[in-house]
C-alpha cells in the first residue's frame, strides 16, 4: 500500500500543536522517524520548555524530497494543522493558516487556568468549530479522546491523532511506517494499545 | 534520550541538535564531559550520560556550570579531550573562570564550551546573546545552522583547541538544539590517550601582559585555520544587490525569504558558521561586491556591530554601502528571526511587493482568533507543591499582616509571580539571586523597615548558588525565613539529579549532601514540613516568622508531582459533594477555581457547581483543604477500587 504513497506537495508542512504535556512532541518524532526511514527529508522543529507547566505546545514537521529546510514554517504557510485540543488549532491559524490549509482536530477542549479561574473564557464549541471551518479548506473534528478514553488512557490520544492524518491522504507513509516507528519508541508491552490507537484514529476519517 | 554509540556508522538517523553536537564530542573522542541542565542545552549531557558505559566516557552533572567548565578544563590539562554544556546564562556563571582560563589556555587535550541560547526566550528568564564571551574573552566561536553542521563544527572545535591551545566556543539557539533532522554519524574513536600532567607544567595566567598578547596571537590563528573549513560560504548572484549576511537559524530562514520572494537573482546569503574572529579576507571579498547589507542573526546585533567596525578600517578599499539589520530597524531588535520576517525585511529593501497572506484571509483569521482564543497561562501541574507551598505562603503572611515580601529564585517555582503562584513571589533574577536580595532584605531593619521577608529557593538551585548566599545571611545575621521548595528533583529542565538526590549522570549512587546537613554545618534550626498539609505548613511558616532574628529555615519536602507519577500516582479520588457545593450561591465567589486554580478543578457552568476534571486531576487532595464548604472530598484510591 505504501508504495503507492507519495508526497504531493512541497515542502509538505505540518504543524502539529496542543498543550503541554498531551504527547504532541512525542506524535512529530515519531512521524519525523517514519519520514526519514522512508526516505524523505524531514526537519522537525519543536518547541518547549514550559511544556510541562499547561502551556501551548507546537512542532512543525517540514516533508521534501531533498532540500533541508530551516526549523520554522514561513508565517501563514501550513499544508496542515494536526490539533490534539481544539482552542491550540485556532491559535495556530492565526499565525500559520491560509485558505488552502486542512485541519485535523481533537474535540475534547482542556481548560486553561485562567478560564478555569473566570478570568476569560473558552469559546463555546459550535462556534470554535465554525471558526476552524472558516479558515480552513478542509476541517476533520474528530474525538481523540473519546477513543483515547475507550482504549484505556487519554494520553494515546496522539496516536489516534496520527492515525486520522494517516487516513488524510497527505502523508507519503502509510500505517505500517507510522506503527514501525512507533514500536522503535516503545517497549512492546505498549504496542497493542498504540496499534489499536493507530487503527481507531484511520476509522474516524473512514 | 539514547545510547548514541548505538547508531550504525554510514546510516542516516533522526538527531536532535543537542545528539547531534553530543555525538559529534564522542566522534572526536570526548573522555570527559560536564554540565549543569538547562533549557535548551540539557540533552546534551543526558544523551552522553546515556552512551557513557558504552562509550567508555565520564558524563558528569556538576553542581553549576562553572564547576562543569572548571572539571572539563583540568581534563584537557592532563591530554583528555573534554566538552563543557550549559544555556547562555551559565556562561555567566562560568565567566570568570573562561576570563583567565583564555590567558592561561588549555591543555593538549580539546576543550570545548558549548552555549545554547534562547531567542525569544522560550525557556529561559532572558534571551541573553552569549555570543559576547567569545569577544570578551578571544575566543574561537562556531555558530552552526543544521545538527549535521553541529556535529561537524563540533568534532573541529575539539581539533582547533587543540591547534590553538585554547577554549573554543560553539554557540547553538533553541530552534536547532530542539530540531530533529537526518544525519548520517561517522566512526567513533578507538584508543583514548592516557591522562598526565606534567608536573613541571603550570596553567597560570602570569605574566599577564605578555600572557595576554599571547591569546590575541592564538586567535588570529584561529582565523587562519577556521578559513580553511567551509563553514563559511556563499550562495547566490555574483553581484547581488543585497548580500544577506546570516548566522546560525537565520541563514536557512535567509535563504527561505529569499525563495518565498522569488529574489534569488537579486539577493545572496553570506553563511558564516565560524564568526569570531571574523572571517577578514570572505567579507573584504563579498563586501566589494554589493552595496547593500542586511545581517540577519539573533539576538543582539553582534555580527552587524563587528562587521561595520571591520567595514570602517576598510572603507577606503570599499567605498560607500547601506547597512541593514537590527540598527536601521529593518529587523527587531529583540526575539527570534523567522522567515516571514526576513522576507519582509528583504522585501523592504528591494521595493518588492509582499504580503505573507491574501488581506482577506488575514483579517478574517485576525477577527475570529481576537474574538475567540483565551490566552493559555502558564501554570503548576496538577498535583504540583509548589501550588500548595505558594498556598501557604500566601495565606500566612495575609495573616501576619505586615505585607510581607517573598524573593524567588530560579526553576518551576519562578512562575510564583503568575496567577499560578498566586501572585506571591516580588522579584524573580537569576540563580541563588533571591537569597542575596533576602541577605540585603534582612539588614534594613536598622533603617525602620519592617516587612517579614521569606526567600524560596528549590532544591537543585539551592546547592547550584544559594549556599554562599546563605553562609552570608549567617555570619552577618540577616533576618529572614528561607523556604526550600524540596521537590527531590531538577524539575524544570527534565528531573536531573542534584547533590540532595545522591543520584549521578550516569545513574550511578553518589554521596547524598542533603539540606538538612548544611543547616547542621552552618548551625541552622530547621523544621522540615509537607507542603500539602496546609494546616501544618502554615503554623510552621508562621511561627517562624514571628521568631526573628538571624535566618530561619523551613524545607518544604515533597516530591514533584510528575514524578510522583511515574512512581505509582497520587493517592486519592477526587469528588465534588455535589450537595454541600452551593456554586454561585456560596459566598466564596468560585473560591476554588477562581483563586485556586488547578487545572484538575474547574467549574461546570452547566450544573453551577465545582467539578473535577478526570483526565487532568491526579488526585493530590489538596484542594479538599481549601473549600469552606467542605464539598471536595478526597477519598482513598483503594476505598474507590474496593
Amino acid at each position: 500500500m505504501s508504495t503507492a504513497l507519495k508526497l504531493n506537495v512541497e515542502p509538505l508542512d505540518l504543524i502539529i500543536t496542543g498543550v503541554g504535556g498531551q504527547g504532541n512532541v512525542l506524535a512529530s518524532q515519531v512521524l519525523g522517524r517514519a519520514l526519514l526511514k522512508a526516505g524523505y527529508n524531514v526537519t522537525v522543529g519543536e518547541t518547549f520548555g514550559l511544556s510541562q507547566r499547561g502551556g501551548a505546545v507546537m512542532s512543525m514537521v517540514r516533508v521534501t524530497r531533498d532540500k533541508t529546510m530551516g526549523p520554522l514554517i514561513p508565517e501563514n504557510r501550513a499544508t496542515a494543522v494536526v490539533s490534539l485540543e481544539p482552542l491550540e488549532a485556532l491559535r495556530v491559524l492565526g499565525a500559520y493558516g491560509n485558505s488552502e490549509v486542512m485541519v485535523l482536530t481533537n474535540d475534547r477542549p482542556l481548560m486553561p487556568v485562567n478560564v478555569i479561574a473566570g478570568a476569560s473564557n473558552y469559546p463555546d464549541l459550535s462556534e470554535l468549530k465554525a471558526a476552524l471551518e472558516n479558515l480552513s479548506a478542509r476541517l476533520y473534528w474528530l474525538p481523540a479522546t473519546k477513543v483515547a478514553l475507550e482504549l484505556g488512557n487519554p494520553i494515546l490520544a496522539n496516536v489516534v491523532m496520527l492515525g486520522a492524518l494517516v487516513g488524510c491522504g497527505l502523508l507519503p507513509v502509510g500505517l505500517a511506517e507510522i506503527e514501525s516507528a512507533l514500536a522503535e519508541m516503545f517497549n512492546e508491552a505498549k504496542m497493542p494499545a498504540n496499534r489499536q490507537a493507530l487503527a481507531r484514529g484511520l476509522e474516524l476519517m473512514a | 534520550m539514547a545510547d548514541l554509540t548505538k547508531l550504525i556508522p554510514g546510516q542516516i538517523a533522526l538527531l536532535q541538535g543537542n545528539e547531534a553536537i553530543a555525538r559529534g564530542a564522542l566522534e572526536a573522542g570526548v573522555a570527559f564531559c560536564a554540565a549543569y541542565p538547562g533549557n535548551p542545552s540539557s540533552e546534551i549531557l543526558e544523551t552522553l550520560a546515556e552512551s557513557a558505559d558504552s562509550a567508555g566516557i565520564y558524563a558528569e552533572w556538576s553542581v553549576n556550570e562553572k564547576v562543569a567548565l572548571e572539571s572539563a578544563a583540568a581534563a584537557s590539562f592532563t591530554g583528555l579531550r573534554a566538552m563543557a554544556s550549559m544555556k547562555q546564562n551559565g556562561v555567566n556563571v562560568a565567566q570568570d573562570f573562561i576570563c583567565n582560563l583564555t590567558i592561561s589556555g588549555s591543555g593538549p587535550g580539546g576543550l570545548v564550551l558549548i552555549t545554547c541560547d534562547d531567542p525569544s526566550s522560550i525557556s529561559s528568564t532572558n534571551e541573553q546573546d552569549a555570543r559576547f564571551i567569545a569577544r570578551l574573552a578571544d575566543l574561537p566561536l562556531l555558530e552552526p545552522s543544521t545538527p549535521a553542521e553541529a556535529l561537524a563544527m563540533v568534532k573541529f572545535a575539539f581539533e582547533l583547541s587543540e591547534e590553538i591551545r585554547n577554549l573554543v566556543v560553539l554557540r547553538s539557539v533553541s530552534r536547532l538544539s530542539h530540531t530533529r533532522a537526518g544525519l548520517v554519524p561517522g566512526k567513533l574513536p578507538g584508543e583514548r590517550p592516557k591522562p598526565y600532567w606534567d608536573p613541571k607544567t603550570s596553567y597560570f595566567t602570569m605574566p599577564v601582559v605578555p600572557m595576554h598578547q599571547k591569546m590575541h596571537q592564538k586567535l588570529a590563528r584561529a582565523g587562519q585555520i577556521m578559513a580553511q573549513t567551509g563553514f563559511n560560504r556563499y550562495e547566490g548572484p555574483e553581484l547581488p544587490e543585497l548580500l544577506i549576511i546570516a548566522s546560525g537559524s537565520s541563514a536557512l530562514y535567509a535563504s527561505e525569504a529569499i525563495a518565498l520572494l522569488k529574489a534569488d537573482q537579486k539577493a545572496g546569503v553570506l553563511k558564516l558558521g565560524c564568526t569570531w574572529p571574523l572571517p577578514a579576507e570572505m567579507l573584504l571579498e563579498h563586501l566589494a561586491k554589493t552595496e547593500q547589507v542586511l545581517f540577519a542573526e539573533e539576538v543582539d546585533p553582534f555580527l552587524e556591530s563587528e562587521i561595520k567596525a571591520f567595514y570602517a578600517q576598510n572603507v577606503t578599499q570599499l567605498g560607500i554601502k547601506r547597512f541593514f539589520g537590527k540598527a536601521s530597524g529593518s529587523l527587531a531588535s529583540t526575539g527570534e528571526n523567522s522567515p516571514g520576517k526576513l522576507a519582509a525585511a528583504i522585501a523592504g529593501i528591494l521595493g518588492i511587493d509582499w504580503r505573507a497572506l491574501d488581506k482577506d484571509y488575514a483579517d478574517k483569521a485576525t477577527a475570529l482568533v481576537t474574538a475567540l482564543v483565551p490566552p493559555r497561562e502558564f501554570g503548576f501541574c496538577p498535583g504540583c507543591p509548589h501550588r500548595a507551598s505558594y498556598w501557604a505562603i500566601k495565606q500566612t503572611l495575609a495573616v501576619d499582616g505586615r505585607q510581607g515580601l517573598v524573593s524567588g529564585d530560579i526553576g518551576c517555582y519562578s512562575l510564583g509571580v503568575l496567577p499560578t503562584g498566586f501572585r506571591r513571589v516580588n522579584s524573580v533574577h537569576c540563580m541563588g539571586s533571591g537569597l542575596g536580595i533576602s541577605s540585603g532584605l534582612g539588614q534594613l531593619g536598622r533603617f525602620g523597615f519592617n516587612q517579614p521577608v521569606v526567600s524560596v529557593v528549590g532544591d537543585s538551585t539551592f546547592y547550584h548558588a544559594a549556599l554562599p548566599a546563605m553562609v552570608n545571611a549567617r555570619w552577618n545575621q540577616a533576618d529572614y525565613v528561607l523556604c526550600v521548595l524540596d521537590n527531590s528533583a531538577t524539575a524544570m529542565t527534565g528531573f536531573q539529579p542534584h547533590p540532595g538526590t545522591g543520584q549521578t549522570a550516569s545513574g550511578q549512587g553518589g554521596c547524598k549532601v542533603d539540606v538538612e546537613s548544611m543547616c547542621q554545618a552552618l548551625g541552622l534550626s530547621y523544621r522540615i514540613v509537607d507542603p500539602y498539609d496546609l494546616t501544618a505548613t502554615q503554623e510552621a511558616l508562621y511561627d517562624a516568622l514571628q521568631e526573628g532574628g538571624g535566618l530561619r529555615v523551613l524545607i518544604f519536602r515533597r516530591v514533584c508531582a510528575l514524578v510522583q507519577g511515574r512512581q505509582g500516582g497520587h493517592p486519592y479520588r477526587m469528588q465534588i459533594d455535589q450537595e454541600a457545593c452551593r456554586g454561585q450561591e456560596c459566598g466564596c465567589n468560585r473560591f476554588c477555581s477562581r483563586v485556586f486554580r488547578c487545572p484538575g478543578l474547574v467549574f461546570d457552568e452547566a450544573s453551577g457547581v465545582a467539578a473535577v476534571d478526570e483526565v487532568t486531576c491526579v488526585g493530590c487532595g489538596v484542594c479538599a483543604q481549601i473549600c469552606p464548604a467542605g464539598a471536595i472530598v478526597a477519598q482513598p484510591k483503594e476505598e474507590v477500587a474496593a
